[in-house]
C-alpha cells in the first residue's frame, strides 16, 4: 500500500467531466483510472466516481439509460461490499435512477440552466466526501445543470431527514439557509445525499471543477481529499 | 400475436411540475385565462409480439416500471390494443 488510492472514473456515452475528474483525483494525490461503461470489471480500484455530463443524451430521464450500462452491475456489487462511490451531477442522477441513492432529480424550479459558483453547507461528516469536514462548514463550488431539483415523496423526504442522509445543502455565503440561495428549488435545499450505509454519495455541484486555485474557488479540495482518505482507510 | 402498446407516464400528483407551471404561465398571455392545474407527462408507443394478451400486459408493465417510468416520482398507465383493433384495458 503506497498511500495513493486508485479511483475509477466511468465514461458513459455523453459524459463530459470524466477527464476533469481524473485530473482532480491526480492533483489531490490519488491515481485516476479511466473506466468504460461497457466494461464488466473495475480493474481493482479502491473507489469509483460517476462523472457529470449528459449520458445517452439524458433521453427519457436523466441517468435512466446509463443505469443499465454493463459496468453498473459491477458498481452495485462494489457498493454492496462497502466500496466508496461518488456521483457528481449526471453521476448523482444515475445513482438515484439505479435506486442506490434516495430521491430523484427533475427540471430546475425556475426552468433555466444554472452555471455559476454557489455555496453549500456540510450537514454531516458521515459520508465519503465529508469525513474531513465539520457540519456547518461552508464550501464554494460550481453548479452547471438544468435538471438538479432534488425531489421525492413526503414519506421518503422525512426518512432522508430523520436518518441524517443529507450531506450538503445550498446556502448563503455565511451558511444560512435561504430560499434565494436554493439554486434549483430542491426540497429542503438538498444539494447532496448519501445512502443509509454511508458509502455511496451524490451531489449536483462539481468538486472536480474546484481544486485549482489558479481558476477559482477550491471548495472541491476538502471533498476530494475526504474521498481519497475514505478510500485509503478501506484498503 | 402482435400488440400495439401505449404507456402514459405522469408525475405523481403531489410533486411540483416545473414544465406544467411554464405551460400554465404561457397560456394567459395567449388569451386563455381559464386554465389551471396543467401537468405535463409523456406518452410512449410501441408494438410487441407476445403469445397472448396476459403475457403482453405483464411485459409492458415490467418495462414501464423498470425503465419507462421512475417509481420514485412517476406513475404510469398501460393501454394495449390487439390486432382486431379492440382496446383491451389498462393497468
Amino acid at each position: 500500500m503506497n498511500g495513493r488510492p486508485r479511483v475509477g472514473v466511468i465514461t458513459f456515452p455523453g459524459s463530459l467531466d470524466d477527464r476533469d475528474a481524473v485530473r482532480a483525483v491526480r492533483s489531490m494525490g490519488g491515481v485516476g483510472v479511466p473506466l468504460w461503461h461497457g466494461d464488466r470489471e473495475l480493474g481493482g480500484v479502491d473507489a469509483i466516481i460517476l462523472p457529470g455530463g449528459f449520458s445517452y443524451g439524458d433521453y427519457l430521464r436523466t441517468g435512466a439509460i446509463a443505469r443499465f450500462a454493463p459496468i453498473m452491475e459491477e458498481v452495485r456489487r462494489f457498493a454492496d461490499r462497502g466500496g466508496p462511490v461518488l456521483g457528481i451531477c449526471n453521476g448523482f442522477q444515475i445513482l438515484c435512477e439505479a435506486g442506490m441513492l434516495p430521491g430523484a432529480l427533475i427540471r430546475n424550479r425556475q426552468l433555466r440552466f444554472v452555471c455559476r459558483f454557489i455555496h453549500v453547507r456540510v450537514e454531516t461528516s458521515l459520508s465519503p466526501i465529508t469525513t474531513g469536514l465539520v457540519p456547518g462548514e461552508v464550501l464554494s463550488v460550481p453548479v452547471k445543470h438544468g435538471e438538479g431539483q432534488f425531489v421525492t415523496t413526503e414519506e421518503e423526504l422525512a426518512r432522508v431527514e430523520a436518518e441524517g442522509l443529507v450531506v450538503l445543502r445550498y446556502c448563503s455565503p455565511d451558511g444560512t439557509l435561504d430560499e434565494a440561495c436554493n439554486v434549483n428549488g430542491s426540497r429542503d435545499a438538498i444539494a447532496g445525499v448519501r445512502n443509509a450505509t454511508g458509502n455511496v454519495v451524490g451531489l449536483m455541484p462539481h468538486p472536480e471543477h474546484a481544486v485549482d486555485p489558479d481558476v477559482g474557488p477550491t471548495g472541491g479540495q476538502p471533498m476530494l481529499a475526504s474521498f481519497l482518505s475514505y478510500a485509503l482507510a478501506r484498503v | 400475436m402482435r400488440f400495439e402498446a401505449r404507456v402514459v407516464v405522469r408525475l405523481k400528483p403531489g410533486l411540483l411540475d416545473p414544465q406544467g407551471k411554464a405551460v400554465e404561465g404561457a397560456l394567459p398571455a395567449m388569451g386563455w385565462r381559464n386554465v389551471s392545474n396543467v401537468r405535463v407527462g409523456k406518452q410512449i408507443e410501441f408494438e410487441l409480439e407476445a403469445p397472448d394478451e396476459r403475457a403482453a400486459a405483464a411485459q409492458v408493465n415490467e418495462m414501464a416500471s423498470r425503465l419507462l417510468s421512475n417509481p420514485v416520482i412517476e406513475v404510469f398507465s398501460v393501454e394495449l390494443r390487439a390486432p382486431s383493433g379492440a382496446a383491451t384495458g389498462g393497468a
